[in-house]
Formats: C-alpha cells, structure tokens, sequence
C-alpha cells in the first residue's frame, strides 16, 4: 500500500537538464492566512519544507560550547515549484509575515522577483507590517484577498485598500488559495505588474 | 561532560560541517547544481547524497530539504564539491540586488511561462 508520506526524493520528477534560470516568488502572511494552501495548489510537486538556523551576530558555530548555547534560531518555510520552459524554473516560497520573522526575509529572499501579500479580510491587521516593509525594501509586490467561504464581512476591495492604506499603483485582487486557476491568475498578477515597471524603467533615459 | 554526536541537532550539524560556520554565500536559494562526477570511496556521506542528487539540475532548496539539512550547512557543502570540480552551479541571472528589477524580456517569458501551465 502506497504512503504518502514516504516520498522518496527520487520519485519527484527532477528538472530538465537544459534547466539554467532559477526565479523565486515570495509569498507572505499571517500564519493561517493560506499560504502554503496557495503554493501547493500551483506547484508542480508537493510542498517541500527546509530550514534555515539563524546565529546571532558575533556568535559563530566555531565551538562546540557556542552551538549548544541558546544563541540560534530556527526557522522553517515552505517552497513549490513550476518550470515554466524547459531553462526556467520558478519556485515559490511561503514566508511568515511576522514582525520577528523579517530577518529571515532579508537574509533569504533577496533577489526574489517581487512578492504576493496574502491577506484574510478577518485579520487584516497581519498584512500591515508586511507591506510597510516590502515598500522600505523597493520590492514589487500585489496584494491577494484570500476569499474564505465563512467570510462573514465580504469587504470590497476598495474598503480593503483603504484599510490598508495601499498605494492605488499596487494591484489588489480577490482569490481562493486553494484553487489552481486563482492561484495562478495571482502569480500573473504579480509578473504582468513587474513587467510594466521594467518596461517603464527601461522607457526612462 | 562529554555529548553522544548524534541527540542534538547542533552536534549534528557540527559534525557534517566539520566544525565551520562559513558558508559560500554565491550559493542563491535557486541556484541550480549539478553533478560533474560520480561520488567516490571515501566521500563524506552528505558529499555523496548530494553528488546522487545533481544528476540532473537541482536548485540549493530542494537539496536542503532532502537532506534535512538546513540551507547554510548545505551551502558549505556545496562550497566543498565546488571547490574540488564536483559540481558546477547555474546561478540565477534575475536581479541581483532587491531594489533592481529584471529585463523586461526575461518577465515575458516567465509571463508565458504561467499563462500555459
């Protein structure tokens, strides 16, 4: 009988060997919000999980003493994948969206493409810090209404990009995480936005 | 006192790095590696893991995340394998810095790319 949860890394279909350009997508928000929910229902395997350890500064791991000490940080994230030719591969990483999380962000996701801010009307307060950071760091970024069914308030959008003080040049659309299409027409979003600022940046003398 | 190598985490970590704590930092979490020679006799085990791995082109994440292992251990690892022509790296050419967006051709063919998924 087949386990799901004894995936051989062997089984997942590996890249093709023309395979040259990685890309990375950053999804973030509050815990709960969907996020892995949105990077499975559009990655081609099934979401990995890794790690990264954070030493505080000055700290190294050059002694036994100092690596047993409380001096590091764990913090786990997810990933999928899409190849989108037979060279480029994009993965999409879900990154908690917490104040105390940012520094994982910095270290890990520069160089990223540009980022979908995943927010739940119902705890619209979560997506604040995010947003208010990806702007200090001049990354693109839309924002993706995760539409739950339960959703008691069904706000608009507009009241939405209102509470969230979002500049009307950033796109702002509905979505369901947990279906494809959606999650695709997310991730489209995001690329057709960047590809108008490269455009106009590259129209600039 | 003296610790079994194998109950934490960071003696085990420890061990597979041999004690450094410098990683290669040209390694990018999408860096894609591939192997250049079969593993050999001898070879650190998480070496061989990784040469079996590369076969074909395997970005940094996805080794991290088969080997348990997190990303700065396996960036010294691939440092290693580098540094000895057993692998070879295909790193991304997106922006290299956040704030600098990329080429508007190559958003056109990421564009193309998700529209035929």
């Amino acid at each position: 009988m087949g386990s799901a949860t004894s995936e051989l890394p062997s089984r997942r279909t590996p890249l093709p060997d023309a395979a040259e350009t990685g890309l990375k997508i950053v999804v973030v928000g509050g815990f709960g919000v969907g996020k892995t929910t949105l990077v499975r229902s559009v990655s081609e395997i099934r979401p990995l999980n890794t790690e990264e350890v954070m030493t505080q500064a000055g700290v190294g791991v050059d002694e036994a003493n100092g690596v047993a000490s409380k001096t590091t940080t764990t913090v786990a994230f997810d990933f999928g994948r899409i190849s989108l030719s037979e060279r480029m591969v994009l993965y999409l990483f879900g990154a908690p969206g917490q104040e105390r999380f940012w520094f994982l962000w910095d270290r890990l996701f520069s160089g990223t493409l540009g980022a979908v801010v995943l927010v739940d009307t119902r705890r619209v307060d979560d997506s604040w810090y995010a947003i208010d950071r990806l702007q200090d760091h001049n990354t693109p970024f839309v924002v993706a209404v995760n539409r739950f069914d339960e959703d008691p308030f069904r706000y608009s959008l507009d009241e939405i990009r209102q509470a969230l003080a979002l500049p009307g040049h950033v796109p702002l659309i509905d979505c369901d995480a947990r279906v494809r299409s959606s999650g695709k027409d997310v991730l489209i979003t995001l690329v057709d936005h960047l590809y108008e600022l490269a455009m106009a940046q590259e129209m600039t003398p | 006192m003296r610790r079994p190598v194998d109950t934490g985490d960071p003696d085990r970590l420890y061990t597979v790095t041999g004690g450094r704590s410098r990683a290669e930092d040209s390694f990018d979490l999408v860096t894609l590696v591939v192997s250049e020679r079969e593993p050999t006799a001898g070879m650190q085990s998480e070496h061989v893991r990784i040469l079996e791995l590369c076969r074909h082109p395997t970005a940094l994440v996805e080794i991290a995340a088969d080997l348990r292992l997190p990303i700065t251990v396996v960036r010294i690892l691939l440092g290693d394998l580098l540094a000895t022509g057993s692998i070879t790296a295909r790193h991304p050419r997106a922006a290299p810095s956040v704030a600098s967006l990329p080429e508007s051709a190559l958003l056109q063919e990421v564009l193309h790319g998700l529209r035929n998924l």
